[in-house]
């Protein structure tokens, strides 16, 4: 995957404790790996510190399967993945392992390697990642990536972001967050320095390190972009910076205006890009020279990638200004979901073509712009989450009628009991692990539907 | 209301506490405070004080106790 020896005595990753070389990032990767001893499944509970990349860095390069968590992963998620997936270890900050019953076997880095009694499930030969669809609402669904999709989207990354060894790019995502992951794949690739911080952007530690390390670049979702605005970031002084790239989610057009005003007014280079966890990571980018006089638009699709929009009888739409579903094609589309142990044993079952799902057209230079969804889910904060799933959630635990609708970044649940607002809306961002502001819950006497029982969303996206 | 009550009022409107637990507040000590729900406290203090909070008292103002210190600055008497 990476040529960690092309680099060997440079830096590849700096964190608030230590700073690691290319060779000993690999050798601590490769000693962790012998202690596996073999091809298994690791779950990796993730935080940004350089313990957490040896163990997922180690892991790749030796054929060692990881599944990428969040270290604060909802409990009872995680013990549902576990039962379901049967990891042979996990590898996790050790200051945590006391929360587990397992042994802990090998520790490096302030991180340790806990090894679990479970017989491992057959996994498929090109099976190389597994990542949740983000945000998930306690669904155990994973996305099956390969070797191949890893280093053919990180390829594509590296060459239309142009990173080279120079970069330093500061972390502002999880690495269990496919985006968040990708700016770590890429860098990687290109001998960059990964700057690993545990801090957020509202912490005056993450701007003392982002300064004394000299950032180069950060991703942000949406909300990221929304925030920086606030703190205002077009008045701060960050004279190492060169790079911003947004995914996640859709910036509001006039956000994208402001950024891209602002990079080119200061000699940076602001990206739009768009991507998905069944797409490994990215599928267009807007190039940067075109950000301002295309701003509101995806952009094209990444080298090596093909875009295209059908319409409903899953025709090709070549004529602009026309809404079709965008379907991606490339290396980079994902083997498939996996439900079940059983499902780690499959093979491609996307062949190369993914339907997003997103509604999109094009304009008549070329580009893309997202207009709506296909599916009833929102994007909260760069998650995912199922507005079927929600409502599932909520009527299993609460034994009331419910139903979810909304804007990204806010969902509007509706419920027929006016004594469990507080409950349900606590209930939910625990289960998603996202703010309570996020889930607006309201109280109503009947759930519309149709004559058939079908629940009338429309009615309540009027209330809403 | 005085302006404690209000400065109170935004953090329980925020992050749906009870009064008994304002004191002991920081940031990411509940789930509710955290970015986002940072964002909104700074957005319920700047409309009900009516002013413009800079970049790093907007990070600075991490508890509860510290956020009465920053208004200060801003001729906001707590």
């Amino acid at each position: 995957m990476w040529k960690f020896s092309d680099y060997a005595d440079s830096c590849a990753a700096v964190d608030e404790l230590r700073n690691i070389s290319y060779s000993e990032l690999e050798n601590a990767g490769d000693t962790l790996a012998k202690v596996v001893g073999g091809r298994a499944l690791v779950f990796c509970l993730c935080r940004n510190t350089i313990g957490s990349l040896i163990g997922y860095t180690g892991f790749i390069n030796n054929g060692i399967v990881p599944l990428l968590l969040d270290e604060g992963i909802d409990k009872e998620l995680l013990s549902v993945l576990t039962d379901t997936y049967k990891p042979m270890y996990l590898w996790m900050a050790s200051e945590i392992v006391t929360e587990f019953k397992f042994k802990v076997t090998y520790q490096t880095h302030g991180f340790s390697l806990l090894k679990t009694d479970f017989d491992q499930f057959p996994m498929y030969e090109n099976l190389a990642l597994l990542l949740t669809t983000s945000g998930s609402t306690g669904s155990p669904k994973l996305v099956r990536q390969s070797y191949k999709n890893i280093l053919s989207n990180t390829q594509s990354i590296v060459e239309y972001l142009e990173i080279d060894y120079t970069e330093r790019p500061i972390t502002t995502l999880p690495m269990n967050y496919t985006y968040g992951l990708s700016i770590i794949n890429s860098h990687l690739f290109a001998g960059g320095c990964i700057l690993m911080t545990t801090k957020g952007i509202l912490q005056r530690e993450f701007w003392q390190f982002f300064k004394e390390n000299k950032a180069t670049s950060f991703g942000g979702i949406p909300y990221t972009y929304e925030m920086l605005k606030k703190l205002r970031f077009f008045k701060m002084d960050l004279p190492t910076l060169r790079t911003m790239t947004q995914a996640g989610g859709k910036l509001s057009p006039e956000l994208h205006r402001e950024y891209a005003m602002y990079a080119k007014e200061h000699g940076k280079r602001f990206y739009v890009m768009y991507g998905q966890t069944e797409a490994t990571a990215r599928m267009s980018y807007l190039p940067y020279k075109q950000s301002l006089n295309k701003y509101g638009s995806i952009g094209i699709s990444i080298p090596g990638g093909t875009l295209t929009l059908i319409d409903v009888n899953g025709n090709e739409i070549i004529e602009p200004e026309i809404i079709g579903e965008l379907v991606y094609c490339g290396d980079n589309v994902t083997l498939g979901y996996a439900e079940r142990g059983n499902d780690l044993i499959k093979r491609d079952e996307f062949n190369g073509v993914l339907h997003t799902g997103d509604m999109a057209k094009l304009d008549r230079d070329g580009f893309y712009y997202i207009v709506g969804r296909k599916k009833r889910f929102l994007k909260i904060f760069g998650n995912r989450v199922n507005l079927d799933e929600a409502e599932r959630l909520i009527k299993t635990e609460f034994d009331v009628e419910c139903c979810c609708v909304g804007i990204d970044d806010k969902m509007s649940i509706y419920i027929t009991s006016d004594s469990l607002l507080r409950d349900v809306k606590l209930f939910i961002a625990k289960k998603t692990g996202l703010n309570p502001s996020s889930f607006e819950v309201k109280f109503i006497k009947e759930i519309p539907k149709n004559e058939a029982g079908k629940t009338l969303y429309s009615a309540l996206e009027g209330l809403a | 209301m005085t302006n404690l009550q209000k400065y109170a009022q935004a953090f329980i409107t925020c992050f749906g506490v009870t009064e008994d637990k304002l004191a002991e507040l920081t940031y990411q000590s509940i789930s509710e405070w955290d970015s986002v729900g940072h964002m909104g406290l700074i957005a319920e203090l700047e409309d009900i004080f009516e002013i413009m909070m800079d970049t790093d008292d907007i990070i600075d103002l991490s508890s509860f106790e510290k956020g009465k210190e920053i208004l200060k600055k801003y001729d906001v008497e707590i």
